[in-house]
């Protein structure tokens, strides 16, 4: 039978006998999305791109917070009453199909007056009819054709959010002088002595002097800070030199063309600024589309709907929710504060907390956590306690997510620049005192000539490019860091933590192990015909895990819930499920998931599931152990310890049941014995661990949705490349080395004018750019080399 | 005066006319997103025609 694959999301389609016009479809909301597709033609969309849709979810009320026109108010960017415009992150854009459609969502709706993507931010901002389309009825309208858009309790301020530009405001003004001032000291640089030349030289100079003072006032300001900062602190960073370079040199220039005594340097002024600027541009590109500074609020929703005390629903804001509340939590909800269950079957996934993709059955007056995930049907529960005051929420109120890492950190520059400034200064006052004594006219010339030549352009400049480019290399290979100092910091690691669940087992892949008695062929095929009925998440993956059989029509067959199921055919009976359900009784306490079977009331054995472990763990442990030390530490129970025993190397420490406190106090402990340890985890509860870490690595199935906030970003599919990872951040740390040996070359050679007292501008503005430059090829020549490497 | 006034008076106007233009482009945000608008202009044959078939635009509000 040949493969078949829906046209419109490309998933496998040949077991569904959907047919619409000659195409096949998965299911039928796929088929819907054409069907609108088609009828207003916008089937171009198929053509840019290959199976570019999502299937739809069913959304139905989800979106009724999005009638309280308190909270729209709050997500609206602009709002006078008939055109409104709002700005929605929609995770699935990923081609350029999703671009399409969605700037020509007009045709959908004529209500809609323009709709721009951002793909890099995956948004889309749409100007909207408010009078004849409602803020709802767009995101349904957006729903149904496969792009849901993601609304969390992060949206609830946007609109102040300010963009920071200020980076290439002072970068194109640095470029601006910087060219200017070249043009205007060329004549200079000849020193033909023309009759006409003599004449305007002050003007060129006035001129120049005009130009620098914006890149030394606004463009430069932040390195003047910056030292202002290290100084008080007491560190000489390397802002230090590049500031007193900077103000030397705008100082000197200015006294030269104030006594007519040269033309200064202010074309290496407004260059050094600029290629500063440059580097840090470089370093500052990062993932517009990913989220590193995520906490539960990029979880949560914005509006829960609220059953009053007259019976009546109502959509109110989380964060007015109370202690004794009544709410209504609907399929496919987030359960946002801790409450107990009150009606309704609740079947809670704690994914986005634990990582765990299995659900919990609750019944009735168990207590309920906030950040789970109700999937069968509509549940009631009451408020226990308000949102930041949930157990989930509690850990974000541990100061651990108010510090900011990098600021502890001194970086591979700051830690040579110390040493680098205080060179230059010896030489500096040596070789004045040295002239003081010859030529005393001298200098004050070569002083300030030590500190112009010695500013650490080339310097400031290697760290900036390489992280850069490995950044960027690392990014290809969909291993996403959070900023440069990432790169320094991994380069330190000497433990590894990693989580279990989520993290080295996958998510999605379980195997079972079949105890007891053997079934027949006849059982079997009754089994599985059983579970094909049946929707519980066990049931699906057993079913796709049993060997083909016959599909029989049952007789008989009931699903009891939170129980299991049972069926007949052909006077045989069948029970699936729990151990009290299926009449087994002496089972000791049970550790793994597992699902029992009995047929007529005998007790046939039981199906125990085991997660399914990354492709290549035990390579990537065995590759890891000889330069870390490597820890396990899980939430879950012990059962799986037999099983990592066997895969892991012996000296891998294995520890379970481990709160999320707990794993955040035990790498707090390591710490302070020295330790740097880089944490890897996925769910919500590893939060804090990676927040305290040096360096916490967040795993994703998806990239585009959530991961807790971390340091870096790791695609699950590359997790076994994460030794070769570490090394490529080593190497850069290596690259670095030699770059500052490189530019320490060019300062010696530099410092050989500014000692002698012969540094021309000339020489000057020949030297710094050359230097800066020569520093960023071999940068991006070598760690291009060295990412080659990479699989 | 000399010519080199006027010259350089209209060198820096022209230099400081452009250098505005950029920190108005940067103010209305086009070097916001530097990836979305090269895909884009590429759309412009793909655009829907004059609708030959009949559209009905209003299946989608109930």
């Amino acid at each position: 039978m040949d493969k078949e694959t829906c046209f419109h999301c490309g998933l496998d389609a040949t077991s569904s006998k959907i047919e619409f016009d000659n195409k096949v479809f998965c299911c039928n909301g796929c088929k819907t999305v054409y069907e609108i597709f088609s009828a207003n033609d916008l089937t171009c969309y198929y053509d840019l791109q290959n199976a570019p849709g999502a299937t739809p979810k069913d959304i139905e009320g989800k979106y009724n917070f999005l009638e309280n026109s308190k909270i729209t108010e709050q997500l609206l960017e602009f709002n006078d009453g008939n055109t409104q415009i709002i700005t929605l992150y929609i995770p699935h854009i990923h081609c350029s199909s999703c671009i399409w459609i969605l700037e020509n969502l007009n045709k959908l709706n004529p209500s809609v007056s323009a709709s721009i993507v951002n793909f890099g931010k995956k948004t889309v901002r749409v100007t909207f009819n408010a009078e004849t389309l409602s803020l709802k009825n767009l995101v349904v309208l957006l729903s149904s054709i496969g792009y849901e858009p993601f609304i969390s309790l992060d949206d609830y301020s946007v609109g102040k959010k300010h963009i920071d530009r200020s980076l290439i405001y002072k970068l194109g003004i640095a470029g601006f002088a910087f060219g200017n001032v070249m043009f205007l000291s060329f004549p200079e640089y000849f020193q033909v002595g023309e009759f006409w030349l003599e004449q305007f030289k002050p003007m060129f100079r006035w001129m120049m002097f005009a130009f620098s003072v914006p890149v030394v006032f606004y463009s430069a300001q932040d390195y003047f800070i910056s030292a202002f900062k290290g100084l008080r602190s007491k560190i000489l960073n390397i802002d230090v030199p590049i500031a007193l370079g900077a103000s030397v040199l705008f100082i000197r220039s200015t006294f030269e063309i104030i006594t007519d005594s040269g033309s200064g340097f202010f074309d290496s002024l407004t260059g050094l600024i600029f290629f500063l600027l440059l580097g840090r541009f470089f370093q500052q590109k990062t993932y517009a589309f990913l989220s590193f500074e995520r906490d539960y609020k990029s979880y949560f929703p914005i509006g829960i709907t609220k059953i009053t005390s007259d019976e009546k629903e109502e959509s109110i804001q989380v964060y007015d929710i109370e202690k004794g509340d009544r709410l209504l939590i609907r399929n496919e909800e987030l359960i946002p504060v801790d409450c107990i269950l009150i009606k309704g079957n609740a079947r809670i996934d704690y994914s986005f907390v634990t990582g765990e993709s299995k659900t919990v059955s609750k019944q009735s007056g168990d207590k309920l956590f906030a950040g789970g995930k109700q999937v069968s049907g509509t549940i009631e529960v009451d408020v226990l306690k308000s949102v930041e005051q949930s157990y989930l929420t509690q850990l974000w109120s541990n100061d651990v997510f108010k510090k900011d890492k990098s600021l502890a950190f001194t970086n591979i520059t700051n830690q040579i620049s110390k040493r680098f400034t205080i060179t230059i200064l010896i030489i500096a006052v040596l070789a004045t005192t040295f002239w003081m004594i010859f030529d005393s006219s001298k200098a004050m010339n070569v002083f300030t000539s030590v500190l112009i030549i010695a500013c650490p352009c080339a310097l400031a400049l290697a760290a900036p490019f390489t992280f850069g480019n490995v950044l960027h290399i690392l990014g290809k290979k969909k291993f996403y860091l959070k900023n440069a100092s990432v790169i320094e910091q991994l380069a330190k690691i000497n433990t590894i933590i990693f989580d279990k669940t989520g993290t080295i087992t996958a998510n999605k892949e379980t195997t079972i192990d079949y105890e007891g008695l053997t079934l027949s062929n006849e059982e079997e095929a009754l089994l599985k015909s059983t579970l094909r009925g049946s929707n519980h998440p066990l049931s699906r993956s057993l079913y796709g895990l049993l060997n083909e059989h016959d599909i029989v029509t049952l007789d008989a067959f009931e699903e009891h819930l939170g129980k299991g199921i049972e069926a007949t055919y052909n006077q045989n009976h069948i029970k699936v499920g729990s151990a009290p359900f299926v009449g087994h009784t002496t089972e000791s306490a049970l550790l793994n998931t597992a699902v029992h079977v009995s047929t007529n009331n005998q007790y046939k054995g039981k199906f125990t599931f085991y997660n399914a472990y990354r492709k290549g763990l035990s390579l990537l442990f065995n590759e890891l152990k000889k330069d870390y030390d490597l820890v396990i530490l899980s939430g879950d129970n012990e059962g799986e310890k037999d099983n990592l025993t066997k895969l892991l190397p012996t000296k891998t420490k294995l520890l379970f049941n481990q709160k999320p406190e707990d794993k955040l106090e035990y790498i707090k402990y390591h710490q302070t014995e020295g330790a740097n340890i880089l944490m890897i985890g996925d769910g919500l509860n590893d939060a804090g661990a990676l927040a305290q870490s040096n360096v916490g690595i967040a795993i994703s199935e998806n990239v585009n949705v959530f991961s807790p906030a971390c340091d870096a970003i790791l695609d699950a599919s590359k997790f076994n490349q994460l030794y070769s990872y570490i090394s490529i951040s080593k190497s850069a740390i290596k690259i670095i080395k030699w770059s500052f040996l490189l530019s320490f070359i060019y300062n010696i050679i530099g410092l050989y004018f500014a000692v002698t007292g012969q540094l021309s501008p000339v020489v000057a503005a020949i030297l710094m750019p050359l230097s800066s430059i020569s520093i960023v090829i071999f940068t991006t020549l070598t760690t291009n080399i060295v990412g080659k490497n990479l699989k | 005066m000399s010519v080199i006034y006027v010259l350089l008076a209209v060198s820096v106007t022209v230099a400081i006319v452009f250098f505005i233009a950029f920190i108005l482009a940067v103010k209305n945000g086009q070097y916001d997103d530097s990836y979305t608008p090269s895909i884009r202009m590429l759309f412009e044959d793909e655009l829907v025609k004059e609708k030959p078939k009949k559209t009905n635009t209003n299946q989608l509000k109930d």
